[in-house]
């Protein structure tokens, strides 16, 4: 059952992506990131971290690619020139993802990680549990978790002052 | 499930997103593609803290959360600007460090 | 104060002298920059008569004194220290070169009173006189070489003095690389010296050297014939004696004082020096000899032929060094040296006379075009006769006592010797001849015009021209300047030729034979150890040779009074009976075209093969080479930044992969 549930997401989730890669419409590789993350959520829900697959779903898949949404509205929908100017870059480049996935694949199932052929060991339910992420979060990482407070804020305020319409700007655009 | 099939799962996912970095012309796709390589090490982060039974990962995965979100308002920002501005939403414009 | 104090203070006040004058042209006037030189010449002068004073007052055997200034501790392994010596022979040439060049310099402040030039002139004569003192007052070989080559810097600087004539400046660089040539000659006998004898200083190197060398080894002839050929390149004895007429472009009082009374002499007094060794190698010291006497000969011969009144002069320099020369290498060391004293005087005195009928004749040379200033320039016509009496060793002058005595030793000597002698006297009447070819042709006969321009009371000019060559030129600096100075109108003039004229004519005095002997004694601390210096002739003899020398003295001179006086054009029937004599004479036994075509030519096809093949291309090739190359990688490395991100995104990601398979590697 379990190996079903991986494939499904696996499937999903590299669909995905290759389909982001691969289609010319900017929208619609927005859309198909979409598909990928959710994916990647029951990938997570799998892996028993339930507060972060919801986390997913919600923050991510929900809130950022929302935002993809609207700037690829706003922004409009010019499809991707074929020619390619870098002569070469459309052979060297999968190339060498090839080479990077066999080399990481290798590192993975080569290393002597006994743990890696296993499934790990038993846990109890409440791992990865709201209870036990948020006491996590609030006991061990309490400075990681006030920096990335700090960090979405000044990615906020960088937003605004990045997006901000100069008064010396022309109209914009439809 | 062994978590070498979810940590081979990652690096194809990584590879597949390196890929798009480099072929994309577009910014908003070139985001689109750094946002899967960073799902890609989520995915290893967790098989991690599943097998090591140590839920570290999973907040380091929280974190990498955070910073993409982040990096990604940043980016869209630009975009925005620079459709603002009138240029060009092609990478290969940006060419002022040549030669 | 001791000796050689008064040695070190000769040194310090033309070098003071000079800097002064140089560095504050613009502050002073000209002629107190004229009078200042004046004024440490002869500051130089009084310390050298009281040095010689101090030495009378020692006895004999003390009277060779070297000093030390700084030892530099035997650096780049030559032992040679800032040392002088002190001694008869260098305080005898200080007190010559001192006393002819205050003269000069008082002749100099009326003669270049207009040149635009004046402070660098005065700068650069009392820096000569530095360098000539040093030269004779050194106490080991490297600060000679030191003195010798400052004083052909000084030469140079002098005879290109105007330098925006072409002429002039060629003529100094002729002078300055002939001279470079001796130059080399003498630093490679110092380097054998240093290696065969381990030291430099004078004193050292004459006691060792006959115990280590045997008589004629032919190392010790080897540094002397080096020794030599610095001496001829300096004293412009054959073959290297080119430089000097051509010299003569130089100002006139210059000629006077570097290429009549010192510079010049300086081969005679290094041989007189190094007599030590040239007595070793006996070889060497004949064939100076013989140098010598053929110098004498033929230079005495192309006199009587060439029509630039300097060049005349010139070339009867080369004659008496080539008396000089011939006297000090048959050992008549004393004779040699009285002989450069009295010609010193008479030649000197010479120069100015012929600087004041150039200035009547508005700076041009030629003979032909003078004649009559008998009336016009009647002080300068004394005074070139006293000259030219003393020239043609009349009996009673300077000259006649110092060259007969040369001669007298030479017959004293015997053997081959009595070749040297009766070239001598051939010499001898050759000069009597032509030094009053010059007295008759230019103060006889019909008054040219610029004679009786000068009749009237009123100087010749017109416009300022090259003599030679003829090309206008201007007044301003590096030309001459605008007026003429005659002796007749400019005291100073006046008084430095009277000055010489009274030694000229009197100077003889303190060598007549049999009745004082005063060089003969003051000399001998330094040349005692001699064999040669022994050899006195006899009373009897001496006066025979004397009255040999009178008579042919007087012959020479009633032979141009015939030929120009009584017989007036006979010398132009002479010339064309003979024109093809003359021709050779005239054009100075071609030997400038000699060494043109041996050295000059060879020299410069070698240095046009080495640009257009070394340097153009293997030199040139290499570079453009490696600039090439680096192009070449330049523009390989360039590619890389093509300003494409994806293409550094791909380079990033190719580095990490690289990396990667590194350490998959490096773990298996």
């Amino acid at each position: 059952m379990v190996q079903v549930a991986f494939f499904a997401g696996a499937v999903g989730a590299l669909g995905g992506a290759i389909a982001v890669i691969a289609l010319r419409n900017p929208f619609y590789s927005v859309l198909a990131l979409v598909v990928h993350l959710v994916a990647l959520a029951g990938l997570f829900l799998l892996l028993h971290a339930e507060f972060i697959a919801a986390a997913q779903i919600v923050v991510y898949a929900g809130a950022v690619m929302v935002l993809y949404v609207f700037v690829a509205a706003y922004v409009g929908n010019v499809d991707e020139p074929l020619w390619e100017p870098i002569p070469g870059q459309r052979i060297i480049a999968p190339l060498l993802g090839l080479a990077l996935f066999v080399e990481l694949s290798i590192a993975v199932l080569g290393s002597a990680l006994k743990a890696i052929e296993t499934r790990g060991p038993e846990l109890e339910n409440s791992f990865g549990s709201p209870e036990a992420i948020g006491e996590l979060l609030l006991e061990e990482f309490l400075i990681a978790f006030e920096a990335a407070s700090m960090l979405l804020l000044l990615a906020a305020v960088g937003a605004v002052v990045l997006a901000a319409k100069r008064r010396d700007e022309e109209g914009e655009r439809a | 499930m062994d978590i070498s099939w979810y940590l081979v799962l990652s690096a194809l996912m990584f590879a597949v997103g390196a890929v798009g970095v480099l072929i994309r012309r577009s910014p908003l796709v070139i985001l689109l593609c750094l946002e899967i390589m960073l799902n890609s090490a989520n995915l290893a982060f967790l098989a991690f803290a599943r097998s090591l039974g140590n839920a570290d990962g999973q907040i380091m995965a929280l974190m990498v959360m955070v910073v993409a979100a982040c990096e990604v308002v940043v980016g869209l920002g630009l975009i925005v600007a620079m459709y603002r501005r009138r240029l060009p939403l092609d990478v290969d414009e940006a060419r002022g460090l040549r030669g | 104060m001791t000796a050689t104090t008064f040695g070190w203070l000769i040194l310090a006040f033309p070098l003071a002298g000079a800097i002064l004058t140089g560095l504050t042209y613009k502050l002073t006037k000209p002629e107190t920059a004229g009078w200042i030189a004046t004024g440490a010449i002869g500051l130089a002068f009084a310390s050298a008569v009281a040095a010689a004073v101090d030495l009378l007052g020692k006895p004999g055997s003390e009277r060779v004194i070297p000093d030390t200034l700084y030892d530099y501790g035997g650096a780049a392994e030559i032992p040679f220290d800032l040392g002088i010596l002190v001694d008869p022979l260098s305080i005898f040439m200080a007190l010559v070169v001192s006393g002819v060049s205050t003269m000069i310099h008082v002749y100099s402040v009326g003669y270049m009173g207009t040149d635009e030039g004046y402070h660098r002139y005065f700068a650069y004569l009392n820096f000569f006189v530095f360098s000539m003192l040093l030269l004779v007052l050194a106490g080991n070989f490297v600060l000679l070489i030191v003195g010798w080559a400052f004083v052909g810097y000084a030469s140079y600087a002098l005879v290109s003095f105007w330098y925006r004539r072409t002429t002039a400046t060629n003529a100094g660089m002729k002078a300055f690389v002939i001279n470079v040539i001796g130059d080399i000659g003498l630093v490679f006998a110092a380097i054998l010296i240093i290696q065969q004898l381990g030291a430099t200083e004078y004193l050292t190197v004459f006691e060792t050297a006959p115990e280590v060398f045997d008589s004629d080894e032919w190392t010790i002839v080897a540094i002397c014939l080096l020794l030599m050929v610095g001496a001829f390149a300096k004293s412009a004895q054959l073959p290297l004696h080119t430089w000097l007429p051509d010299a003569m472009e130089g100002p006139t009082p210059v000629s006077s004082l570097i290429h009549a009374a010192t510079m010049v002499t300086a081969g005679v007094y290094l041989i007189a020096r190094a007599h030590p060794l040239f007595e070793l190698a006996p070889t060497a010291a004949n064939i100076a000899a013989g140098i010598g006497a053929a110098t004498l000969f033929i230079a005495a011969t192309i006199a009587i032929a060439v029509k630039d009144l300097k060049r005349i002069i010139a070339y009867s320099t080369m004659s008496q060094v080539g008396y000089m020369i011939m006297g000090v290498s048959i050992g008549a060391y004393g004779a040699g040296l009285f002989h450069l004293m009295s010609h010193a005087f008479f030649k000197a005195l010479l120069f100015m006379a012929a600087g004041s009928v150039i200035s009547a004749m508005a700076n041009f040379q030629n003979i032909d075009k003078m004649g009559g200033f008998r009336k016009a320039l009647p002080f300068t016509f004394l005074l070139m006769t006293i000259g030219a009496l003393a020239l043609a060793a009349f009996p009673g002058t300077s000259g006649f006592f110092s060259k007969d005595e040369i001669l007298g030793y030479a017959i004293e000597r015997g053997g081959w010797y009595w070749a040297c002698a009766i070239a001598g006297y051939a010499g001898a009447f050759i000069t009597a001849f032509y030094s009053f070819r010059i007295v008759f042709r230019v103060f006889y006969g019909e008054p040219c015009k610029e004679a009786k321009e000068l009749e009237g009371g009123h100087l010749a000019h017109h416009e300022p021209v090259n003599p030679h060559t003829f090309e206008p030129e201007d007044t301003d600096v590096g030309f001459p300047g605008k007026v003429h100075h005659i002796a007749e109108r400019t005291w100073p003039m006046a008084v430095g030729m009277a000055v010489l004229g009274f030694g000229a004519l009197f100077g003889g005095y303190i060598q007549v034979p049999g009745i004082d002997a005063t060089l003969e004694n003051w000399f001998e601390p330094v040349f005692e150890a001699s064999p040669l210096y022994a050899i006195v002739p006899p009373v009897g003899q001496a006066w025979l040779g004397l009255a040999v020398g009178s008579l042919i003295s007087i012959l020479g001179v009633s032979l141009a009074y015939y030929l120009y006086i009584v017989a007036p054009g006979s010398t132009d029937r002479i010339r064309e009976r003979f024109s093809r004599t003359h021709q050779v004479l005239f054009n100075k036994y071609y030997f400038d075209e000699l060494q043109d075509a041996l050295v000059v030519r060879p020299v410069q096809a070698v240095g046009r093969f080495a640009n257009d093949v070394v340097e153009r291309v293997v030199v040139q090739g290499v570079v453009n080479v490696v600039r090439e190359g680096v192009v070449a990688v330049g523009g390989a490395v360039r590619t890389a930044q093509s300003g494409f991100v994806r293409s550094y995104a791909l380079l990033v990601i190719a580095g990490f992969v690289a990396l990667a398979l590194y350490f998959l590697i490096a773990a298996a």
